[in-house]
């Protein structure tokens, strides 16, 4: 059984959880994720993982509260456990299988949206720890909604903060933070962007704008998370591919965002149309 | 149809204008009393054709015969012989191609019911609670299978019977492969049936773990060299669903089969209590002619909507078993033969309002011996649907070959195997639609049991 060890509310409406699932934290590299089904009736729903620990056995997922089935797995309590923990799923970021030589000589920079600072953080963790050097950007609309700050300052050179409010940090955009760094004269090698879809796109323009490589992690519907499905599927340089077997992550200048931003947006277009399946707070 | 050589016991079934509206099984199968008529007519043939056309080798006319003298639970007991899924394979079974196809009664009449008889005795023994199992004592050799599916199921429960200390793991919540996940209640009642010869499985000693995907959450090295296993059967099926590659395929309400089916088989989206959502559109349109086909175009059927199967060939070359063809017919599915899609049409939105097609004629018959069907020129026109599940087979799961050195595969995607399923890797054996590409489940366990009786030669207990 998957058992909630430990459970953490970070905003009013994102959850952080310590489940027990041995196998996954064992195998559990950056950039994976993995899918949870709550209770015996509930969807299969992909999760980041945030941090694993094959010591203690166990995976930390941040969920935040959208629908009626995010608000489910964020409903178990410590004790509980959830019907399935599916994972890792994914291939893992490129960079775990460049030599620590190659890597000494990048610079990093990651740029978080909102609940997607959760799986920056194995990431740039991962990096820290070899020593490479890593700059971090957080953005979310207002203060309340940015989440493990400080976690993630200690495992990175410089952490910037921004919000479309101006309610923490810098009042602004991420890709406004983007050009200040290159304009103060930061020579980034490589962005990684994982955030909502539309940040994920204009994250990618402002990389191309400075010819910096960028790659986005995709958190496209799935339904099984192995292949079987095609939910996930998009549109990588013209050709399509599965998210959950090829991607994760993929080079944001080959991603069609225009139709992943579609396709994520399928069912709950479905679900506002039909009013007899309508789910309450799902927006 | 000569009399004289008789024609077989009918088998009752629900209503087409009632089971349209349920998802309940629409073959009633045979009453005690019809399947002793039914197994009368066999002539216990002395060289059997029909066992040697079975996977398994089931030895068909002993089990009927004991039908005939109203033995059931005789009969149940020949065939756990050579099967732990009777209920299953009773149900989905292409007979017609296989033992049925061989029974020499079919030469001038109707061949014997095997299929439906196997189903009775089957489904009395399971409501009898009766169970044949004979749980060997342990060898202590560990094996491990990969996949729940036919084949899995197949190999584990014979390595178990010969004393092996199996563990099945399988990737989905639920164990059973395309049994839970792709065939529909109506045709394989998922609890009763599907889960109750699992069970059986189980009490043979065999472990099942589920949740765990080998290539990710494990590795094929990591089960021999940490996991303490001496050999490992893959049987992990043919997941991987395949796309037209035309314009439009990625619009808003373009699925695979797969993911219509397994939403509505496994994730159970149908029901109301179940979470996960199900889209259906008024109109749908299927492509494809195969067995899948048919169970994605009666589902959306049931669903309510208004379905066409388009299919690039004629009737004649429908892969699909005929017993589908004719259920899905009587239904009320709309087949649009000798049709190939070329577009997905997209409205405002990015949503399909309609699936451009080509008409076709059949011209010379290409490798396959079947009739290559041909474009006619400036014959496109467009069905209005909001809905296409692209139902054009399946290619084998690359997650385990990607990370199983050497292990090789051919360049469909399939592990390449010799005689008994030995992989070019020692000590990992492969069967089933990992091997094959998509076929059917009794291959599949035939290949589950081959392997298992080498990787006992092999290990040599």
């Amino acid at each position: 059984m998957y058992k909630i060890l430990r459970k953490e509310y970070l905003t009013s409406s994102i959850c952080l959880m310590e489940v027990y699932a041995p196998r996954v934290a064992s195998s559990a590299r950056p950039g994976q994720f993995l899918i949870v089904k709550a209770g015996a009736k509930s969807e299969r729903i992909p999760l980041t993982i945030c941090d694993y620990s094959p010591q203690r056995g166990t995976v930390t997922i941040v969920t935040q509260e959208v629908g009626a089935s995010t608000k489910y797995i964020c409903s178990f309590e410590p004790g509980d456990s959830f019907d399935a923990v599916v994972g890792p799923l994914g291939q893992p970021s490129e960079f775990v299988y460049e030599c620590i030589e190659d890597l000494s000589m990048k610079h990093f920079l990651f740029v978080a949206g909102g609940l997607g600072t959760a799986p920056v953080y194995p990431q740039v963790k991962y990096l820290h720890d070899l020593g490479v050097k890593v700059d971090v950007i957080i953005g979310a609309r207002s203060s309340d909604m940015i989440i493990m700050e400080e976690q993630m300052r200690n495992v990175c050179d410089t952490l910037y903060i921004c919000t479309d409010d101006g309610s923490k940090g810098e009042k602004g955009l991420v890709t406004d933070v983007m050009d200040s760094l290159v304009r103060s004269g930061k020579n980034y090698s490589q962005v990684v962007a994982i955030g909502p879809m539309v940040m994920m796109k204009f994250v990618t323009m402002k990389a191309a704008e400075y010819s910096i490589p960028i790659v986005v992690s995709l958190n496209t519907l799935m339904v099984d998370g192995t292949g079987m499905c095609g939910a996930c599927r998009v549109t990588i340089a013209g050709k399509t591919k599965f998210a959950c077997v090829d991607g994760p992550e993929f080079n944001g200048l080959d991603v069609d965002f225009d139709e992943a931003i579609r396709r994520q947006g399928m069912y709950r277009e479905i679900e506002r149309e039909n009013d007899h399946k309508c789910r309450i707070g799902l927006h | 149809m000569n009399e004289k050589f008789g024609v077989r016991v009918k088998c009752s079934e629900q209503d087409p204008s009632v089971r349209i509206s349920n998802f309940e099984e629409v073959s009633l199968g045979y009453t005690a009393e019809q399947a002793v008529k039914e197994a009368q007519r066999c002539l216990s043939c002395k060289k059997p054709r029909c066992v040697s056309a079975c996977p398994v080798s089931i030895d068909i006319p002993s089990f009927i015969s004991e039908i005939a003298a109203g033995n059931f639970t005789g009969a149940a007991q020949i065939i756990a012989k050579d099967s732990l899924l009777p209920a299953v394979c009773g149900r989905v079974c292409p007979q017609e191609v296989q033992c049925e196809g061989a029974c020499i009664l079919g030469v001038k009449g109707e061949a014997v019911a095997i299929g439906k008889l196997e189903r009775y005795v089957a489904d009395r023994s399971r409501q009898q609670g009766i169970r044949f199992l004979t749980k060997s004592p342990s060898n202590g050799i560990k094996v491990a299978v990969v996949g729940s599916g036919p084949a899995g199921l197949a190999c584990a429960s014979d390595l178990a019977r010969n004393g092996f200390e199996v563990t099945i793991f399988e990737a989905l919540h639920s164990p059973g492969g395309v049994l839970q996940y792709g065939i529909p209640e109506f045709r394989l009642p998922k609890k009763e049936v599907v889960e109750y010869e699992i069970e059986n499985v189980r009490r043979l000693g065999v472990n099942i773990e589920t949740n765990v995907v080998i290539g990710r959450t494990l590795t094929i090295d990591q089960l021999l060299s940490e996991e303490g296993f001496k050999a490992v059967f893959v049987g992990s099926g043919a997941g991987l669903p395949k796309f037209m590659g035309i314009p439009g395929e990625n619009l808003n309400g373009v699925f695979s089969a797969n993911e219509f089916l397994t939403r509505n088989n496994l994730m159970k989206g149908y029901l109301s209590e179940y979470d996960t959502p199900v889209f259906v559109g008024k109109k749908v349109a299927i492509v494809g002619g195969g067995n899948v086909a048919m169970d994605a175009a009666r589902t959306a059927l049931r669903l309510g909507a208004q379905v066409t199967i388009v299919y690039r060939r004629t009737e004649t070359e429908l892969p699909a078993r005929q017993e589908e063809v004719h259920h899905a017919k009587e239904e009320g599915v709309i087949f649009s033969l000798l049709t190939n899609p070329i577009e997905v049409v997209s409205d405002h939105r990015g949503w399909v309002k309609g699936l451009k097609c080509i008409k076709m004629e059949l011209g010379e018959p290409d490798e396959s011996g079947r009739r290559r069907p041909v474009a006619i020129p400036d014959s496109e026109f467009e069905i209005e649907t909001d809905t296409v599940i692209m139902s054009l087979g399946t290619s084998p799961n690359p997650l385990i070959a990607r990370t199983t050195e050497g292990m090789d595969v051919n360049r469909y995607g399939g592990i390449v195997v010799s005689e008994g399923g030995a992989t070019t890797k020692e000590y990992v054996y492969a069967g089933g639609d990992a091997v094959t590409g998509s076929a059917t489940v009794i291959l599949a366990m035939g290949a589950g049991r081959q392997a298992a009786a080498a990787i006992k030669a092999k290990l040599n207990p």
